[in-house]
């Protein structure tokens, strides 16, 4: 690919993901060496129209206008990227699809018809063609320039299929949930955040979502025998990754 | 190993004769007179001493985050004591043991396997230039390292992941391995896990050690099992073990070995080959998380992936090598998507290469009976278990 134009862009969501890209330092040269950044608000206020090479897509899409916006930045782009939980899952914000949201926005504004939005916080995919979905709350940044640096060779990028637990164990780090008993998302949740909590002695609290085919039912169980009642255990679903399919229906079962 | 294996008939020869010898015989002798016999040592310290003032890297476990994983020592006096483990399907917990025991807590969450066999390593990194790329292989240090209380079921299990690399012709497995001596560790506690007896590969340690401990009630025992094993040690300075006190370290041995509750069938191999349409296997599937634990925590699965890195200017590239699992799906995938789709599909290909296939491809079993699996499975899958209800045809 000869040199690509870039454009970050933002839905609903806290810009800690496109943060994770400006959190590149020393990789930030090499990477605005290697690329043309055509439209990233949070770094730069010069726009640049499309067509472009490949849009990294932060956020969810929780109104009408945002929903026709992801069509047209879809058309304009060659390849698009959803990056973070909220644009692969809908994110934190997805707590809201399983209550009623005229009884949220009556308890939370105090001018709720000012409020218009859509019933549901949806991921991206749920609305265009999603390329690649890079995960986490927030995304890493090792990922990022790992697209980039694929998509740069003409090579597939080297994203996590495997889950938390293969990353534990690659880093030898002590398993909190056999070791201690600590309720631990990390064997039904992808791989990828760099072993944060479980490597200080916490348990893994799911920020990059659930592991394809991701066997929740029995690691409830498990919580379960840990000592954990079932409203312990809907919470723990219900966090960053809380629209994604597999934790949604999880979290319902202990309703 | 096949130092060892030359030196096995020295060893039955000097047990023999040791008998009829005097302890002040003995320590007038050369010191690989004594390769075989059971010489005596208050503690470790002194031993450990002498390899760190000599320059060696000894590798022991260590208290690591409420468990006993190996690691770099140091000094001496990290090594743990008064210590004991509590372990059982899904749980460890570390204790206070008898204050004053050096090993009586047994095998931890890691094995030796992630330094002989590292979970990450570069395999060589390549240069764009005028002319092409230029590919530099990567140089590993790996310096003369002692592992240091190696319990028998990794002792076997390190020969049997040597044969599979001696087999794949990887020099870098092989290298690692001649620059290592093995100090092993006699069990004389059983933790509710291990079945290493069933699958005979302790609890005392048989081949492939450089020299063994075994701890009874004041102090250790200790036997050469090789002339590397001799090499490391003054051993003129060591008394004869007393009489009393081999039988003693024998005893506890053999009680480690009766007090064991999980048994492998001894038929399994066979077994497994005839019930690959179980419905056990979708049983097992529904409890399993595929989360890979089973496979990173076996000191004998050696199944790696190999990716790709290149730079964003486009002048670097490296080639990676890290473990991989057969729980993931991706590592049965082909063109159009994985092998092996189902759960109970990826428990089957691991259970049964384990104890079945092991044996057609590497000419042993490839469970050594430590029992991590069970122990690091995070909801408990007993690996015995599933293997006795296979085998009953459950």
């Amino acid at each position: 690919m000869d040199t690509p134009r870039i454009a970050v862009w933002k839905f609903a969501s806290c810009d800690g993901c496109q943060l994770s890209l400006l959190d590149c330092e020393e990789e930030l040269l090499d990477l605005v060496g290697a690329v043309h950044i055509a439209h990233f608000l949070e770094a730069s206020s010069r726009v640049e129209g499309g067509p472009y090479d490949i849009s990294f897509v932060e956020g969810s899409i929780t109104t009408a206008a945002d929903a026709e916006r992801i069509e047209a930045i879809r058309a304009a782009s060659r390849l698009l990227v959803t990056i973070g939980a909220c644009a692969t899952a809908g994110g934190i914000q997805a707590l809201r699809n399983s209550r009623a949201l005229g009884d949220l926005v009556q308890a939370v504004y105090p001018a709720p018809d000012l409020i218009k939005v859509l019933e549901t916080s949806t991921p991206i995919s749920e609305h265009v063609t999603v390329d690649a979905e890079l995960r986490g709350c927030p995304v890493s940044r090792h990922q990022l320039l790992e697209f980039v640096a694929a998509a740069l060779a003409g090579r597939k990028p080297d994203l996590p299929d495997v889950s938390q637990c293969a990353e534990c164990k690659r880093a030898g780090t002590v398993c909190v949930m056999v070791a201690h008993g600590t309720p631990c998302l990390g064997p039904v949740t992808r791989a990828g955040c760099g072993n944060l909590c479980p490597r200080v002695g916490r348990g893994c609290y799911g920020c990059f979502g659930p592991v394809d085919g991701a066997n929740c039912a029995a690691l409830s169980e498990q919580m379960r025998k840990l000592g954990l009642d079932t409203t312990a255990i809907a919470a723990l679903y219900r966090n960053f990754n809380s629209g994604a399919a597999a934790f949604v229906e999880e979290a319902a079962r202990h309703d | 190993m096949t130092h060892v294996n030359a030196n096995r008939s020295k060893i039955k020869k000097y047990r023999a004769c040791a008998v009829q010898k005097t302890a002040q015989a003995l320590q007038e002798s050369f010191p690989e007179d004594r390769m075989g016999e059971s010489l005596f040592l208050k503690d470790p310290h002194r031993l450990l001493e002498d390899w760190l003032s000599a320059g060696w890297r000894v590798i022991a476990p260590l208290l690591r985050d409420g468990a006993l994983v190996p690691d770099i020592l140091h000094d001496p006096e990290e090594l743990p004591r008064g210590v004991t483990d509590r372990q059982s399907p899904g749980s460890y917990r570390l204790e206070p043991g008898a204050s004053t025991r050096w090993f009586e807590a047994v095998v931890g969450p890691q094995g030796w396997k992630r330094w002989l066999h590292p979970p990450e390593r570069k395999l060589w990194s390549a240069r764009r230039d005028a002319a092409g790329f230029e590919v530099t292989p990567e140089a590993e240090e790996w310096p003369a390292t002692i592992f240091f209380a190696v319990r028998p079921c990794d002792l076997a299990a390190i020969a049997r992941q040597q044969e599979v690399f001696r087999r794949a012709g990887d020099p870098a497995y092989a290298a690692r391995r001649a620059a290592t001596r093995i100090v092993a560790v006699n069990c004389g506690r059983s933790a509710e896990t291990c079945f290493c007896a069933s699958m005979q590969t302790g609890p005392r340690a048989q081949a492939g050690y450089d020299l063994a401990l075994t701890e009874i009630a004041d102090g250790l025992l200790l036997e050469i099992g090789s002339e590397d094993g001799t090499a490391l040690l003054d051993a003129r300075a060591l008394p004869a073990a007393t009489d009393a006190q081999v039988r003693e370290a024998a005893r506890l041995i053999e009680a480690a070995a009766a007090s064991q509750t999980r048994a492998m069938p001894p038929d399994i191999a066979e077994r497994l080959t005839e019930v690959a349409d179980s419905p056990r296997w979708e049983q097992v599937a529904s409890r399993c998380l595929h989360c890979t634990n089973c496979t990173a925590v076996c000191p004998t699965c050696f199944c790696t992936d190999v990716t790709d890195r290149t730079s964003l200017d486009g002048a670097m590239a490296e080639r990676w090598q890290r473990w991989d699992s057969c729980f993931s799906p991706d590592f049965s995938y082909l063109h159009g998507g994985p092998l092996r789709r189902r759960a109970a599909a990826r428990y089957r290909q691991w259970m049964t290469h384990k104890l079945s296939n092991w044996h057609t491809q590497f000419g042993s079993s490839g469970c050594t009976g430590c029992g991590r699996c069970i122990t690091w499975c995070p909801v408990g899958i007993d690996l015995v278990a599933e293997a006795r209800a296979l085998a009953k045809g459950e």
